[in-house]
């Protein structure tokens, strides 16, 4: 790893600080340098008034860069590495990873993609759903050595620039979300919904599978049944409906949230 | 999760010799469900064979054979590709239904046909790994016969175990006559009828289907069939969408004039395997379809039911889910 060089840059205050603060992290920093999770945990510090006496060290460590993240590995120090290769948002990656890593983990630890979320881990919320090869999939239950070649989509990857996706806007305008946790997994599953109707795919709830004639329309019953994989504990679901309806339709539809009198 | 090795398989006669050579080796399909099991440490394979991208994902009529003007489904396409498939959803709207069933869309679009069919129970005591069970620990004895036990087994069960088979898209196949084509180290396929494919508990739960260790499923074959106008896949669950059946039924009729000439019906969600309502299913033939025969198979069927503590209920539900499928069923499978 090629980390060792900013742990060591590290001055005699700042190691003093994170022992003082964080001892039981300290072999950690001293190691592999200052990573987010620390940063995060410095920053917690700081919030809660512990800094105080250490101030003038504790900003001055503030605002240098973190550690660039580890993005190279070999074999040497992986027990079973894998090398993989795939587009993450139109962009080339090549990297070497643990076989046990999963497309979430190595998009969240190693490319610094963390619009994705890990809500359950297992396949049961939909927080981590990202778009695979056009097909919205979940990447907590995929392995990232399994991506060798593929396409990935992210969130990161749904505006243009500062133009956001139009299922984006639609969200803000429908106040598809309250905490937003689930934002990321909702929005890629939504998008790739779209392309799911273009094409007539049938759902539990189309009244007749047999029927197969190009694109379908999808009524709100529709897109509920077909976003069931992705769940909302804010509870949004009426208004992350109106939004991809709005998309889907192309028409505007009216909001249903209310302000109280 | 513990350490493995991980390899791309190029062509299926490698896929199968590498697994043939280390016991603890598995394939990796669509993963959704081992993976998650290794995550919980109830799945410990040292190795992982990676079988995506062996082709194996044609779905088209069968030519010749016993099957012949069937349709053949291959092993490693998947579940969301089955389901939408013009040919299927046209003579098979049973499948498709059932595939649309299960899980969630994106669990469909990285979920095979095969790897479908070796899901493993959602038993909770199954996946709690401090709680003792059969099927994840020979000899542990089974925590549901005498705990909560409303999900588990009315049919089929022995005390090693009372855990249900979770597929729907499987519940399907068994109402059809699937068959499952399976290869082997030597090179050789075998044919597996699709109600010798999963087992019943027995004395040995730890092993959920007669395959053998390095078989590859290579494709499902449906025999051709008159059910297409009369099928219906009624899933009975606690939300209305993305969870296990507590009871779901698969019925497909054959009707001439208003007599039934076949009928065809399994049930999810109540047994170690897809368990095929036979009972049921021979009460009917001859009959017209009436609500009142569809009720007297039913009773024939429930009858021989045995429920534990907590899921008395799945006895009257599943009468009354029989009897909905087949009336769905005679509506023209509409949803």
């Amino acid at each position: 790893m090629n980390d060792e060089n900013n742990a060591s840059e590290l001055t005699e205050d700042e190691k003093k600080l994170f022992e003082d603060l964080m001892p039981e992290e300290m072999d950690e920093i001293l190691d592999t340098g200052v990573n987010r999770r620390h940063f995060l945990k410095l920053m917690t510090l700081a919030g809660g008034g512990v800094l105080v006496a250490q101030s003038v060290v504790a900003e001055q460590l503030l605002i240098r860069p973190l550690s660039p993240l580890a993005t190279e590995f070999s074999s040497a120090t992986l027990e079973n590495g894998v090398t993989v290769s795939f587009k993450v948002n139109g962009t080339t990656r090549k990297l070497m990873v643990d076989s046990r890593m999963t497309l979430l983990d190595t998009l969240r630890e190693r490319l610094e993609l963390t619009g994705s979320k890990k809500g359950c881990d297992h396949g049961q919320c939909g927080a981590c759903t990202v778009i695979v090869n056009g097909q919205r999939v979940l990447s907590c239950l995929t392995l990232a050595a399994s991506c060798e070649g593929k396409r990935v989509q992210t969130v990161e990857g749904l505006a243009q620039g500062d133009t956001l996706h139009p299922m984006q806007a639609a969200f803000l305008k429908h106040d598809g979300f309250q905490c937003g946790f689930c934002t990321p997994g909702q929005l890629c599953s939504a998008v790739a919904l779209m392309d799911e109707a273009k094409n007539g795919h049938a759902s539990y709830v189309t009244e007749t599978v047999r029927k197969q004639a190009g694109p379908v329309q999808l009524s709100n019953e529709e897109i509920r049944e077909r976003m069931s994989g992705n769940l909302c504990r804010c509870g949004a679901y009426p208004n992350i409906v109106a939004a991809i309806q709005e998309v889907h339709s192309g028409k505007p539809v009216e909001q249903t949230f209310r302000f109280s009198a | 999760m513990r350490p493995f090795t991980y390899t791309r398989a190029k062509d299926p006669s490698s896929a199968i010799n590498q697994l043939a050579g280390n016991p603890n080796a598995k394939f990796l399909a669509g993963g959704t469900n081992l993976l998650d099991l290794m995550k919980e440490d109830i799945e410990r394979p040292d190795e992982l064979v990676d079988i995506t991208e062996l082709g194996l994902s044609d779905i088209k009529v069968i030519a010749a054979g016993p099957r012949k003007g069937g349709i053949s489904i291959g092993g490693l396409g998947k579940n969301t590709d089955a389901a939408n498939h013009a040919l299927i959803r046209q003579n098979y709207p049973l499948l498709t239904q059932s595939i649309l069933a299960g899980a969630s869309g994106q669990i469909r679009n990285m979920a095979t046909n095969g790897g479908n069919l070796l899901q493993r129970t959602r038993c909770p005591y199954f996946y709690e790994v401090s709680m003792p069970c059969n099927k994840r620990e020979p000899g542990s004895g089974c925590g549901a016969l005498e705990g909560i036990n409303r999900m588990h087994a009315i049919f089929g069960w022995t005390e090693k175990c009372v855990a249900v088979y979770p597929s729907d898209m499987a519940i399907a196949l068994a109402a059809l006559d699937a068959v499952v084509k399976v290869r082997n180290a030597s090179g050789q396929e075998r044919i597996i009828p699709f109600a010798d494919f999963h087992r019943l508990p027995g004395d040995k739960p730890e092993q959920d289907t007669n395959l053998a260790h390095g078989e590859l499923i290579t494709a499902l074959e449906l025999p051709k069939n008159n059910f297409a106008d009369r099928s219906y896949y009624l899933k009975v669950r606690d939300r209305a969408s993305y969870a296990f059946a507590l009871v779901s039924v698969a019925a497909a009729l054959e009707i001439s004039n208003t007599t039934i000439v076949q009928a065809r019906i399994a049930m999810g969600g109540v047994a170690h395997k897809p368990w095929r309502a036979l009972k049921a299913e021979k009460m009917l033939i001859g009959k017209e379809a009436t609500a009142a025969n569809f009720k007297l198979a039913a009773d024939a069927e429930m009858a021989e039911a045995k429920p534990l503590e907590h899921n008395r209920f799945k006895v009257e539900l599943g009468n009354r889910s029989i009897v909905l499928a087949l009336e769905m069923a005679m509506n023209g499978g509409k949803a």
